[in-house]
């Protein structure tokens, strides 16, 4: 959950810009640690902007870069177009659906992985690729998509240990 | 990607970043100088006379486009970056970004001096985090620096340039989306005219501008536009950045001079097809380009004969497929992707892909006819014709580029053409071979 001081500080550093609104947006959604518009977000940023919810809903909607549903720690970006999808997308994508239990568009129960096919990274000279959060992988084999899920959950598990040393 | 001599340019060195400091020990900003010096008029000049044209896909005249908007009454006008890069098979925006992002700051504020405008922004994708990031922290050392603000270099020619970042989606590419995108509305594409330099942003002249278009501007204004126009040919002026993918040896990004032939593309940059396979087809322009028989490949890489034999130059990108593919599957995953992006807005775009795709899964489910290939064809005609905008007249393109070129591979999927005993589905194939 968001508190609404991280949404009116967002909107205030936007100007408190009507127009910017699909910058506030994307903005809020980065600060959610589930990554995501959440209902009280939305309810926050058209009080404070002074804007109908439909507006809000409408703007975010039609972007497929927003997301109204919440997402894991590590978002799995799959490129479907033709240049990855030649050489060889559907088995990669396969084998990260198989090895985390999902589907795309859907998010691991303990909240870590989410899987969504979307359009070209820009990455096609080293297809078929993915990104995990902002960080692109190439020339994938269902191997290599497999290896690298087991190293995300590794550093998820130290993560969460060196944290809980820390405290 | 090797061979390109480096006097091009963007002479594209892979894994080098151009930072302030490099870009200035070599030259850079001489150009935004030398306009501020000599003044709008002349430098303007040498951008009509290098006919830079616009590589976002529609090829204008930059120099012209420049000019409609600094002859406008109005003096209040802005310049909009398109850094929406949303075509599949398209990298070159994100390098020049990535890699020599001065190059483009300086372009786009030589433009905007041209065009008399005092605020700009850059639309970059939201796909394209790393870009965002690089360009912004580009902008506040231009800043310091002085070569973005108030009072450049003294000239009294203030500018302001700020990032807008797009939110995933395709259409917001199309200027007047994303017009409609930066003004905080859904990106739906408006009416032209008015075009963009007559009332764009907030109804004002606004240049806009592809990256590359824009990357260009220094290099014209500080080698002169002849340098520029020898780089090409006649017809077509300068070099043109490709990005090279699918079923060949070496995928990457290239900078070639106009002139150049497609097959020499794929042959000397991108190494030929794969041991042991021949080309079936090379789709030019991404997604919203035509997909081009073997025959046509000896075709030069210029407006005017790519225009002639119906090839889109679009934003360069190059696709190659090879004999192990399928025609039908490939124009399937477009005609997926046009869907998803179409607005909704028309109903040939919305309706007519709709359609089309439908057509298209029982075809390749073996459970149409000779009929449907011609529906299809009917369709195609209707989406290429009443699409309100670009996105769904791209799609038509497309669609029909296919069915002229490979028609016999949608017949050969028809009921009437398969063997009923067996599932074979040879029949047709060995007759047309
Ligand atoms: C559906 C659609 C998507 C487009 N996407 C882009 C894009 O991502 N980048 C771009 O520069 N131009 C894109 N264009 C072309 C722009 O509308 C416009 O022509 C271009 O930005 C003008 O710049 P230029 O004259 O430098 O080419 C797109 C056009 C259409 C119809
Ligand atoms: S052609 Fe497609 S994308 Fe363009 S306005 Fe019509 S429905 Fe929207
Ligand atoms: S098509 Fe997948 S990265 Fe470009």
């Amino acid at each position: 959950m968001m508190s609404s001081t991280i949404v009116q500080d967002i909107i205030h550093q936007h100007g408190g810009d009507k127009a910017l609104l699909l910058q506030v947006l994307l903005a809020v959604q980065d600060a959610d640690p589930q990554k995501y518009l959440s209902e009280e977000s939305v309810n926050e940023i058209a009080r404070i902007l002074e804007i109908p919810r439909s507006r809000v809903y409408s703007t975010a909607s039609f972007y497929s870069e927003i997301s109204l549903q919440p997402r894991g720690i590590y978002l799995i970006r799959v490129c479907t177009n033709a240049p990855c999808e030649n050489a060889g997308k559907a088995l990669v994508l396969q084998a990260i659906e198989k090895e985390l239990g999902i589907g795309a568009g859907q998010t691991t129960s303990d909240g870590i992985f989410t899987v969504e096919c979307v359009n070209c990274l820009g990455a096609c000279y080293m297809s078929p690729a993915i990104k995990v959060n902002d960080v692109i992988y190439g020339d994938l084999t269902p191997e290599k998509a497999v290896k690298i899920i087991a190293e995300l959950r590794k550093e998820y598990q130290d993560g969460q240990n060196t944290s809980g040393s820390c405290i | 990607m090797g061979k390109t001599p480096l006097d091009l340019v963007f002479n594209i060195e892979p894994n080098v970043f151009v930072s302030l400091e490099e870009y200035l020990r070599t030259g850079g900003y001489a150009a935004l100088a030398k306009s501020l010096s000599q003044g709008a008029e002349l430098s303007l000049r040498e951008i009509i006379n290098s006919d830079l044209r616009g590589r976002g896909g529609a090829a204008f005249p930059a120099g012209k486009k420049i000019e409609m908007v600094r002859g406008n009454a109005e003096t209040t006008r802005y310049i909009i970056c398109n850094a929406d890069e949303g075509e599949p098979g398209t990298f070159k925006d994100r390098f020049i970004m990535t890699h020599i992002p001065f190059q483009l700051l300086e372009g786009i504020t030589i433009a905007a001096y041209l065009s008399g405008a005092s605020q700009g922004y850059i639309y970059v994708r939201h796909e394209y985090p790393e870009a965002q990031g690089i360009l912004i922290k580009a902008i506040n050392q231009a800043e310091e620096e002085g070569l973005l603000g108030e009072n450049i270099f003294g000239s009294g020619f203030s500018f302001h340039l700020e990032l807008f970042s797009g939110a995933g989606s395709y259409l917001c590419g199309e200027e007047t989306a994303l017009l409609s995108s930066i003004e905080g509305k859904k990106g739906r594409p408006r009416l032209k005219p008015p075009y963009p330099t007559q009332s764009g942003l907030w109804n004002k002249p606004t240049l806009i501008n592809n990256v590359e278009t824009l990357a260009n501007i220094p290099k014209i204004i500080e080698k002169g536009a002849s340098w520029y126009r020898s780089l090409g040919t006649e017809d077509s002026s300068g070099t043109k950045l490709i990005s090279l993918s699918g079923d060949i040896k070496k995928r990457g990004l290239i900078e070639v001079p106009f002139g150049i032939s497609f097959a020499e593309i794929i042959n000397d940059f991108g190494g030929g097809p794969k041991e042991g396979r021949k080309i079936k087809a090379v789709n030019i322009g991404g997604a919203s380009g035509v997909l081009v028989p073997p025959e046509l490949l000896d075709t030069p890489l210029e407006y005017k004969a790519c225009a002639q034999a119906g090839i889109t130059i679009g934003s360069g990108a190059i696709f190659v497929l090879d004999d192990t593919r399928s025609i039908l599957d490939n124009v399937q995953n477009r005609l997926k992707f046009f869907l998803h992006e179409s607005c909704g807005k028309c109903t040939p775009c919305r309706e007519g892909l709709r359609q089309a795709d439908i057509i298209l899964d029982k075809l390749i489910a073996g459970q149409a006819g000779v009929k449907d290939v011609d529906t299809l064809t009917r369709y195609t005609g209707a989406i290429q014709e009443a699409s309100f905008c670009g996105l769904g007249q791209a799609a038509g393109n497309t669609l029909r580029s296919s069915l002229t070129y490979y028609r016999e591979e949608y017949l050969a999927c028809c009921q009437e053409n398969r063997k009923s005993a067996g599932g074979e589905d040879l029949a047709l194939m060995e007759e047309t071979a």
